[in-house]
């Protein structure tokens, strides 16, 4: 377990290190949220309708951003191949590479989904399971998107690929993650919503560690 | 130690050399000769598990490393042409990181003294991206002299060493196989090792 958050831990510190990787999939989705309101108008209802689709597509597409970094710079310069050789599980040490992906790139984007629903009218309950729902679907995009990541090193253009691969795989979070929202300014409960990110963020983050540690001996080799 | 039974490997259709055989005892050295493209490489990697050969096997102490690839992990530090290293990471907290993965506690005094060893005093806070390439590969070295295991696979140690910096590599290697431990190396620099060893010579 040491090993597991020895790496978290450096994962954080080199984001530390170079703090602008982090801070563009942040701004991209600060600027992607307050776009839209400008755009479109000042007319609460219609701002209100859309919410949820353009949070969740701006939550999304943000984590799609960093998404390609995720084993990118540990694989030019040698360090995954010396984790392959590390005495302990593989999946394990991509567990916490995606932990760190996820504290620094899903983590900050749940604290400030409240901020940018602000701009769209939501009300206080709404941003609440805002919240809530991306808390339970960030995860799933990052353990999707690190499959993906896996199966792409040392592709070139493999950002592009990445996107093709892992975007039909993460419909389903958006569209639960939206949906869950709709319903409940439809007066509607979320319960339904709930359970079914939380079933998907389990099946993703206790499988996805098995299909990365696959791929990235296969990229080693 | 080190057993390498009849092993062939590929690269797409073509052929990198066949039936390589050979034995690694404790306190001998292996080097591996060959020239450019000669698969030096390609064998370091099968005999650390990276890599699958085409054919044959590999046993380190009696155990396939392609099935059960643990303990030879446990008893090994790999350094390729790749160092590892993180460049953004000060030489401390490279070598702190490497002891955690190691299932090691880092020890800041002794890894000081290594590094100071080294001719790296006053640098180990620097982050590796300032250092130069000499510099950089006496960091890995230190990873060599802090962390004790029987086996060490090096790929073109001596790169980018100078002739102090040699030295205390050959120093470094000759305690190793004194405290009965093994090596395997490639070079192209003929590098005199006072202990017993054999060459392998791979033809391109």
């Amino acid at each position: 377990m040491r090993i597991f958050w020895s790496l978290v831990r450096r994962d954080i510190l080199l984001a530390m290190k170079r703090p602008t990787e982090v801070l563009t999939g942040l701004f991209f989705m600060v600027i992607v949220a307050s776009l839209f309101p400008l755009a479109m108008g000042p007319e609460l209802n219609f701002l209100r309708r859309m919410a949820p689709g353009i949070l969740w597509i701006g939550a999304l597409l943000s984590s799609l951003l960093s998404l390609p970094r995720l084993f990118e710079a540990d694989y030019s310069d040698g360090t995954l191949e010396q984790l392959v050789l590390v005495p302990s599980s593989l999946p394990l040490i991509v567990g916490a590479k995606m932990l760190a992906h996820w504290l620094l790139s899903g983590l900050p984007l749940v604290l400030l989904a409240p901020l940018l629903g602000l701009q769209f009218d939501l009300s206080s309950d709404v941003l609440l399971s805002l919240m809530l729902m991306l808390l339970l679907g960030t995860p799933v995009l990052t353990a999707l998107g690190s499959i993906g990541a896996a199966l792409t090193l040392g592709v070139r253009g493999g950002g592009v690929l990445l996107s093709l691969l892992v975007l039909p795989l993460m419909v389903p979070v958006l569209v639960f993650g939206a949906g869950a929202l709709e319903a409940q300014m439809g007066g509607l409960g979320i319960q339904a919503h709930v359970s079914l990110l939380l079933a998907m963020l389990l099946a993703s983050c206790s499988l996805s560690p098995f299909a990365c540690a696959m791929a990235i001996r296969l990229a080693v080799e | 130690m080190l057993t390498v039974d009849d092993l062939s490997a590929k690269k797409g259709r073509l052929t990198l050399f066949q039936h390589v055989r050979f034995e690694l005892l404790p306190g001998q050295w292996l080097f591996l000769s060959g020239g450019n493209g000669s698969g030096k490489t390609t064998l370091l990697r099968i005999l650390c598990g990276l890599s699958r050969p085409e054919d044959g096997r590999v046993l380190w102490r009696g155990a396939d490393v392609h099935q059960a690839p643990e303990q030879l992990h446990q008893e090994m530090i790999y350094m390729g042409h790749a160092l590892g290293m993180k460049e953004e990471m000060s030489a401390l907290e490279n070598l702190r990181f490497n002891a955690h993965m190691m299932g090691l506690t880092f020890e800041p005094i002794t890894t000081r003294e290594v590094l100071s060893s080294l001719g790296l005093r006053g640098r180990e806070h620097l982050p590796l991206r300032v250092l130069s390439q000499g510099q950089k590969r006496r960091v890995a070295l230190a990873k060599l002299l802090l962390y004790p295991v029987p086996l060490w696979v090096l790929d073109e140690p001596f790169v980018a060493l100078d002739a102090a910096g040699l030295s205390v590599m050959t120093q470094a290697i000759e305690a190793h196989l004194g405290r009965e431990g093994a090596l395997i190396y490639t070079s192209h620099q003929r590098v005199h090792i006072n202990a017993p060893g054999q060459e392998v010579s791979l033809q391109a």
